[in-house]
């Protein structure tokens, strides 16, 4: 994981001592060989050179265009999510890390992962900006208010690692601390099993659908639609806005239209959904927004996978690909009456 | 030292210090001289209380846990130090203090083409002093010198409004410098002094001075809407009011990138000045070295965004940002080579200043090329927000600016008061504040690529983090020290100092060809300038501006008969 980072970095480094040693070599050497030996004398004035001038410019310049490329490739292979990768939800909050598995364990300052599984994080904030950061991996994303960032990394050895909060967040910012517990896929899948009974996201997401916030008065039952536009395939699909053009809905998307429903007003229906803004929390509406990638089981934003679905995975130790559009809407109604029994 | 008093049997002669006496000859005075010295009193008390701040975090540092204060002190204290040192110290220093003393002479004119403005510029950048310290004493800011929203603006309990309205009110005193400069340079200029005649200093002043007037403006429209959204909560940066929180870090960097180069562009000509003069030689490719502050102050208003890179913005406008911060870093790669290259064949002294000049070299050249790894984005992602970026702009703020203008200070201190600083002394200092520095700011590149952050009152209890520190708090504590030194020989050296002739280091420089200190009209006569920069001649060829008297040519042997004169 922190291969591709580190290789760059002692690239730069070498380029560095390298220049470091050439030029200030030649101002130590400069300045003794050329010691002033009279007070007053006046060495022969030297104009410059184009020739030089021109090596110095476009010899930095071609070394600086290599660190670019290499630089760029990098981080292109970091911010492009994988389409394969087990998601877990992420709130940061003064000053701690809350997460949830796609199965529905929670944790708090401590995230369990698999060894050589690609993970995904899909975070946000409840109040200021925060960023994760495992130095260990070599990546960082800041937590922003307001929206969803995504960060991924595969582990490849298992330990411990540490996890920091990058962003200055507050008085204690550095506490808001934890760490990485890299598992063998067994040992992951035994303390998976062991938190059992827990809603998964898409469960409560869909309770929320279905019953507390009654979305599905106007969106259907299954979210097929009614007088709001159908939910179904939604995930990526290009919706198209009253006024002008399209969006491709990812979950950004489906966040504003949640709180700021007339803001893209989808073609063709009226500006009656009401705002939920102030009532429901972040983590609310990350369920919300698992139960609706649900319902589209074969589609991805292009950058995330579907939501996995419910409790499949404590006994799934295949690497996770997608599963099939059966399994998944299967798995969602099964959960569907998980979420009913455990509402109070 | 009664003797030192007593040996000029001459009297002493009308300069612009002994010109007036009195606080209100000072508080109001016209004389671009004088306001430097007010400005070296403000930003030399300011630079103090900064410093002191400083020892604070370090001394906390020393171990993981946080023992010496409560969190949300530790959070005030850095948050003061980075506001007061970036926005009352390193911003104004140079320009305010070398450059308002240095612009007119080394131009030939009499003054700033605005002198009463001169002078409010200084009331306001003490206006804005005041209220931050206010802010300060109130019980304080802990929002770090960025501000970044919402914390800013929805979450902290301390004086963000007053403290943001110091910053406010002191970003006016450098649009007015900066056009001050601007219009001087223009319209002021001796007969003679064309464009390509002109000191590099001037250049990297006319450089600064431009992004002065064209950024402060934004940064102070930014503290301005956290204020109004603190206060009124109009929703410009809030999400739930419709606003957007990265929208701020746009705005905040788009000045403060800019920022960072009114802070170095200035030391750059300072260099430019010690380089050339302590060799004996002009510049090498001296229109390169001119223009490449030019394009420095261009382009570095379009690489803000390098300061975002994990901040949610898009993949691509990372990557056209990566790529322009590689570009804006080839004009500072150009002058290290320039500089270095003019010692070749050159006469070159060890005096003080000098040493400054080639020890900042040195860390520019580290500054610079860590400041590469930072625009590498894939690289960036893993040391932003750590103690690898907080090593990166030390070696460039401090290494850079600091330096450039200890370098300068010491360099023209013979105009500016007429008495030699110690030479031994100054070397020595030189030596130890150089060592220290190091000692304070390397191991912070190694802490950093480790993983911690920057900002954090405690740190995990890792043993080689912890020593890391301790080396950095041990240097801090020599380079608190060796800063020490220069500010008592120098206030001794007002007084005690040996007198100063008009040119100490026999230069060809404008500046050099009047008495030391200047009359207030800087030159009896006008000048007519008939020599290119950095043009070296025997001092007996050297022509002085005006009438001088033997007291001038103090430090000449005595079969250096004369200057003469025009
Ligand atoms: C050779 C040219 C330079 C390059 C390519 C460069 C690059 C960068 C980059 C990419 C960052 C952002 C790092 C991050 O936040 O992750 C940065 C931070 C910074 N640089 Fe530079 N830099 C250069 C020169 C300078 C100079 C000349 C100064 C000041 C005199 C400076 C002052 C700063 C400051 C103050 C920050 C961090 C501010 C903060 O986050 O508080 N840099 N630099
Ligand atoms: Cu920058």
């Amino acid at each position: 994981m922190s291969g591709n980072v580190d290789a760059l970095f002692f690239y730069l480094v070498g380029v560095t001592i390298f220049f470091s040693v050439l030029i200030s070599g030649m101002v130590i050497f400069f300045a003794i060989k050329y010691k002033r030996r009279t007070p007053f004398e006046i060495p022969r004035p030297i104009a410059g050179s184009l020739k030089l001038e021109t090596m110095w410019t476009v010899v930095p310049f071609v070394i600086a265009m290599s660190m670019f490329v290499w630089g760029a490739d990098v981080y292109f292979k970091q911010y492009r999510m994988p389409r394969d990768a087990m998601e877990v939800y992420v709130v940061g909050k003064q000053w701690m890390w809350k997460l949830q598995h796609a199965t529905g364990q929670r944790e708090i300052n401590q995230l369990h992962i698999p060894v050589g599984r690609k993970v995904e994080l899909i975070m946000t904030t409840e109040d200021v900006i925060h960023s994760f950061f495992i130095p260990e991996f070599r990546v960082k994303a800041d937590v922003v208010p307001g929206k969803y960032t995504r960060l991924w990394f595969e582990a490849t050895k298992s330990g411990t690692y540490h996890l920091f909060c990058a962003e200055y967040c507050g008085t204690n910012h550095s506490g808001m601390i934890g760490s990485i517990v890299v598992m063998e896929p067994a040992d992951f899948d035994n303390w998976l099993s062991g938190g059992a009974g827990q809603q998964s996201p898409v469960a409560a997401g869909q309770n929320l659908f279905q019953n507390t916030l009654g979305c599905a008065s106007c969106h259907g039952d299954n979210g097929q639609g009614g007088r709001g536009p159908a939910l179904t395939n939604l995930l990526g699909s290009s919706v198209p806005i009253q006024g002008d053009g399209t969006v491709v809905a990812d979950e950004n998307y489906m966040r504003e239209s949640i709180l700021n429903p007339t803001a893209k007003l989808v073609a063709g229906y009226q500006p009656i959904m009401p705002t939920f803004q102030g009532q429901v929390s972040e983590e609310q509406l990350i369920q919300l927004i698992a139960y609706i990638k649900s319902l589209s089981p074969q589609r991805t934003s292009g950058i995330t996978t579907t939501a996995r679905p419910a409790n499949t995975q404590a006994n799934n130790n295949a690497p996770a690909t997608q599963s099939s559009p059966a399994a998944n809407s299967q798995n969602a109604n099964t959960t569907t009456r998980h979420g009913g029994r455990s509402r109070q | 030292m009664e003797e030192t008093l007593a040996t000029p049997s001459e009297t002493p002669r009308v300069n612009y210090l002994n010109a007036r006496y009195g606080l209100k000859s000072w508080l109001l005075t016209k004389d671009h001289k004088r306001i430097a010295l007010l400005y070296l009193g403000g930003v030399s008390l300011f630079f103090l209380l900064g410093g002191i701040y400083a020892m604070l975090i370090r001394i906390e540092l020393l171990t993981p846990k946080g023992d010496l204060f409560q969190s949300q002190t530790y959070n005030k204290v850095f948050t003061q130090h980075g506001i007061i040192m970036v926005f009352f110290f390193l911003i104004p220093a140079i320009p305010a203090v070398l450059g308002n003393f240095l612009v007119p002479i080394m131009i030939g004119a009499k003054d700033l083409a605005f002198p009463r403005i001169n002078l409010l510029s200084w009331y306001i950048y003490m206006l804005g002093g005041i209220l931050t310290i206010w802010a300060l004493l109130s019980g304080g800011v802990d929002t770090g010198w960025t501000f970044y929203v919402p914390y800013s603006t929805n979450f902290s309990n301390t004086y963000v409004v007053l403290a943001g309205l110091g910053v406010f009110v002191s970003g006016f005193s450098s649009i007015l410098t900066g056009l001050n400069f601007i219009v001087t340079i223009h319209t002021m200029r001796a007969p003679g002094m064309t464009w390509f005649r002109l000191p590099l200093f001037i250049w990297s002043h006319y450089a600064t001075s431009l992004i002065m007037i064209l950024g402060t403006p934004v940064i102070a429209i930014t503290v301005l809407l956290v204020a109004l959204e603190r206060i009124a909560h109009i929703g410009i940066f809030d999400p739930r009011l419709g606003g957007d929180p990265v929208l701020f870090q746009h705005m905040f960097w788009f000045y403060s990138h800019p920022a960072v180069y009114i802070m170095i562009l200035p030391s750059m000509g300072v260099i430019s000045e010690l380089i050339a003069n302590f060799s004996r030689k002009n510049i090498f490719g001296y229109s390169f070295v001119a223009f490449s502050s030019i394009a420095i102050a261009v382009f570095g208003f379009l690489v803000w965004g390098h300061h975002m890179f994990v901040s949610s913005q898009s993949i691509y406008a990372g990557m056209i940002f990566s790529f322009l911060s590689f570009a804006v870093a080839i004009p500072s790669a150009v002058k290290v080579f320039n500089w270095s290259a003019t010692l070749f064949r050159g006469s070159v002294s060890y005096d003080t200043p000098m040493l400054y000049g080639l020890g900042l070299i040195g860390l520019f050249l580290i500054g610079g090329m860590t400041g590469l790894f930072l625009a590498a984005i894939g690289l960036d992602v893993h040391v932003t927000d750590t103690y690898f970026v907080v090593a990166h702009f030390h070696y460039v703020m401090v290494g850079g600016t600091l330096m450039g203008y200890l370098g300068g200070l010491h360099y023209w201190w013979p105009k500016i008061s007429g008495r030699m600083y110690p030479e031994s002394w100054g070397r020595f200092a030189a030596l130890i504040i150089f060592v220290g520095f190091n000692l304070t700011f390397f191991p912070q590149f190694v802490v950093g690529y480790m993983g911690m952050p920057r900002r954090y009152h405690a740190y995990p209890d890792i043993p080689i983090w912890q020593v890391l520190n301790v080396m950095s708090t041990a240097g801090a504590t020599i380079l608190g020290f060796g800063m020490l030194i220069p500010m008592v020989y120098l206030i001794w050296s007002m007084r005690y100092g040996r007198a100063a002739s008009a040119n100490p280091w026999a230069l060809p420089g404008l500046e050099w060809r009047t008495s030391s200190p200047p009359p207030t009209e800087n030159f009896t006569v006008t000048p007519v300038v008939t020599w290119e920069a950095y043009e070296f001649a025997p001092p007996e060829e050297l022509k002085v501006i005006g009438k001088l008297e033997p007291r001038d040519r103090a430090d000449y042997p005595p079969d250096y008969p004369a200057y003469t004169e025009s």
